[in-house]
C-alpha cells in the first residue's frame, strides 16, 4: 500500500453462481481525489464497490482501504469510511431527525444533526416520516447519513440518481466542498458530464473488466478525434468514420494529420476544426465494443 | 452499549408505530392468559399459569415479532445499510431485537404480577432459576427467529413460515394440553423441544414442582449452541440476488 493510496484493489474477482460480475479489476484511489467508476448497467460497478466497501467478500483478489482489509478488519476501517448505497436502506417509519439521530448514535464521531440537515437542505423536512419523502429527498437523506460521521473516505453509489437538476447541482457542490476539506471520494455515476468535470481520475468498467483508466482527458484522448467541416461537395476517401448532418461533416479518426492533409489537398483553404473525443463519446464507443 | 442503544431506541419507536406488530406481541399473550386460566389446567396453580404465560410471550413477542422485523429490514436493505456503519453484526442484531426482548421480559413480569394479584401466590419462589429460564429461553428463540429469516422471503410470509416454529414448540411444551394426552413417542421427544425445558424450569422455580434442573438446562444450552451455529451459517444480511 503506497502512502498516498486510500484504496488499493488488486486482481479483484466477484462471481455469483458461476457468473463473473467482476473480472480481475485492479485500481488505486489516491488520498483526497475523486475517483469515478463508470460503466453501463451490469458492468460490475456496484459489485466491485460492495467488495471495496467491505459488504461482500471477493471471490479472488485483494482490497485494501487505508491499508486494511475492509471485511476482515472492519472495525479498523469503518470509523474512517461512509457509504451511500444505491438502494434505500432507510427505516420508512422514522422521521428524518430520528433517522439521523439513530445513525449518529452508532458512530465514533459525528457532526451536529442540524448542520447535516442544512447541508443537504432537509431542515424543513426534519419531522417528516421517511416514507412520505419524495425520491429526491430520500436520496438527500442517504447522503446526509453518509456525511454525518465526518468520513475520510466516502463511497457514493449513483449519488445523484433520481435527483432533479437543482438537487444534483447542490449535491455536487457538497461533494466538491468535501473534497476541498480532504475527503477522498470513490463513486459510481451515470452522469458522464459531471464525472468529466469533477473526477480527478476515473475507470471505465465493461463486462466486469477495467477497459480504460486515467484522468478524464487521458481517457478521452485514447479515443478517436473528431474533425468537423462544412461542405456540400462529394467527399474524398477519408480515414475514419464519416457522419453527415445537413452540410456538416464529422470525421471520427485516430489519424488527424492524415485526415487534415487529405482535406487540404481536396479543398485548399477549407475551414476545419478538430477536437478530442468527449468522455461521453469515449464511453459510448466502449459500451458499443469499439476499440480505440 | 450506547451504539446498540441508539439502534434499539429507533427500533422501539418503529414498534410503537406499527399496530400489527403490537397486536401480535401484546394482544396474543393477553388472549392466551384467560384462555389458559379457564381451561382448568391451571386451577390453583398460579405458578404454572405464569410459566405458560412466559412461554407464550417468548413465542409471540420474541420469536414471531423478530422474524417479521428482521425480514422487513433485510428486504428494505436496512440491515445492509447498518453494515456499512461502525456497528458490529452482533450489535446490529441485538439492537434490532432489543425492543422484542424488552417487550418479552416486560410482559412476563407484568403478567406474573397480574396472575399473582388475581389468582393467588406462586407455589415456588426460586426467582434466580426463573430468570435463567427466561434468559436462556429468550436467547434460544431470538436465535431461532434469526434462523427462520433464512426461509422467509417477505414480512407477509413470516405469518406462515413462523407457524411451525410457533405451534410445534407450543404443543410440545405442554402448556396448551397435558403431554400425557399425546402418543408415547411424542411424550418421549417433547423434553428435547426448545420450549419444553423453559416451561420445566419455570414450573420448578415458580410452581414449586419437583424435577431435575440440570437436564432441561443442558437441553436449553444445546439449543443455544445449535441455533447459534445455524444463525451464523444461514442468516442473510441482504436480499438474495
Amino acid at each position: 500500500m503506497t502512502e498516498t493510496a486510500a484504496v488499493e484493489v488488486s486482481d479483484l474477482w466477484r462471481s455469483y453462481k458461476g457468473f463473473d460480475a467482476v473480472r480481475g479489476v485492479s485500481l488505486t484511489v489516491r488520498r483526497g481525489e475523486l475517483f469515478a467508476l463508470l460503466g453501463t448497467n451490469g458492468a460490475g460497478k456496484t459489485s466491485a464497490l460492495e467488495v471495496i466497501e467491505g459488504l461482500a467478500p471477493p471471490t479472488k483478489g485483494t482490497v485494501r482501504v487505508l491499508g486494511h482489509d475492509p471485511m476482515r478488519e472492519r472495525s479498523k476501517v469503518r470509523p474512517h469510511t461512509a457509504v451511500m448505497l444505491q438502494e434505500g436502506g432507510l427505516q420508512a417509519g422514522l422521521t428524518v431527525t430520528e433517522t439521523l439521530r439513530m445513525w449518529a448514535g452508532t458512530l465514533t464521531r459525528s457532526r451536529p444533526i442540524d448542520e447535516v440537515m442544512d447541508l443537504v437542505d432537509l431542515r424543513d423536512r426534519a419531522r417528516v416520516i421517511v416514507r412520505q419523502l419524495s425520491g429526491g429527498e430520500r436520496r438527500r437523506l442517504d447522503l446526509a447519513l453518509a456525511i454525518v460521521g465526518k468520513p475520510e473516505i466516502l463511497f457514493l453509489d449513483e449519488p445523484t440518481a433520481g435527483l432533479d437538476p437543482e438537487s444534483r447541482a447542490r449535491t455536487w457542490l457538497l461533494v466538491r466542498e468535501l473534497l476541498a476539506s480532504g475527503v477522498t471520494v470513490l463513486m459510481t455515476t451515470h452522469h458522464l458530464h459531471e464525472a468529466e468535470r469533477l473526477a480527478d481520475r476515473l475507470a471505465i468498467l465493461h463486462h466486469g473488466v477495467v477497459v480504460r483508466e486515467g484522468t478524464p482527458t487521458q481517457v478521452a484522448a485514447a479515443h478517436a478525434h473528431r474533425v468537423v467541416f462544412r461542405t456540400r461537395r462529394a467527399l474524398p476517401s477519408l480515414i475514419g468514420t464519416v457522419d453527415v448532418v445537413g452540410d456538416t461533416v464529422t470525421v471520427t479518426t485516430t489519424d488527424v494529420p492524415a485526415t487534415l492533409a487529405v482535406l487540404d489537398a481536396w479543398e485548399p483553404g477549407l475551414e476545419v476544426s478538430s477536437r478530442p473525443a468527449t468522455l461521453e463519446e469515449a464511453f459510448l464507443e466502449i459500451a458499443a465494443g469499439v476499440a480505440a | 452499549m450506547s451504539r446498540v442503544g441508539a439502534l434499539a431506541r429507533a427500533e422501539g419507536t418503529l414498534l410503537r408505530r406499527d399496530p400489527m406488530a403490537l397486536i401480535t406481541a401484546i394482544g396474543v399473550p393477553v388472549i392466551f392468559v384467560p384462555l389458559l386460566a379457564w381451561s382448568g389446567i391451571y386451577d390453583d396453580n398460579s405458578g404454572g399459569l405464569v410459566a405458560a404465560l412466559i412461554a407464550v410471550t417468548i413465542l409471540c413477542s420474541a420469536y414471531i415479532n423478530l422474524v417479521t422485523a428482521l425480514v422487513a429490514r433485510r428486504e428494505s436493505h436496512v440491515l445492509k445499510r447498518l453494515q456499512t456503519g461502525e456497528l458490529r453484526d452482533s450489535e446490529i442484531l441485538l439492537g434490532t431485537a432489543a425492543p422484542a426482548i424488552a417487550l418479552t421480559w416486560g410482559q412476563s413480569l407484568v403478567g406474573g404480577v397480574l396472575v399473582v394479584a388475581l389468582i393467588g401466590a406462586l407455589g415456588g419462589s426460586d426467582i434466580p432459576l426463573a430468570a435463567v429460564a427466561v434468559l436462556l429461553g429468550t436467547a434460544v428463540f431470538v436465535l431461532l427467529a434469526i434462523v427462520s429469516t433464512a426461509f422467509t422471503r417477505t414480512p407477509e410470509l413470516a405469518q406462515v413460515t413462523t407457524l411451525p416454529g410457533y405451534l410445534i414448540p407450543l404443543f410440545l411444551s405442554g402448556v396448551m394440553f397435558p403431554l400425557d394426552a399425546f402418543p408415547d413417542w411424542v411424550q418421549a421427544v417433547a423434553p428435547y423441544s426448545p420450549l419444553n425445558p423453559v416451561v420445566d424450569l419455570l414450573t420448578i422455580a415458580l410452581a414449586g414442582s419437583r424435577g431435575p434442573v440440570l437436564a432441561p438446562l443442558a437441553i436449553l444450552v444445546g439449543w443455544l449452541v445449535l441455533s447459534g451455529f445455524a444463525a451464523r451459517r444461514w442468516f442473510r444480511w441482504d436480499v438474495r440476488r
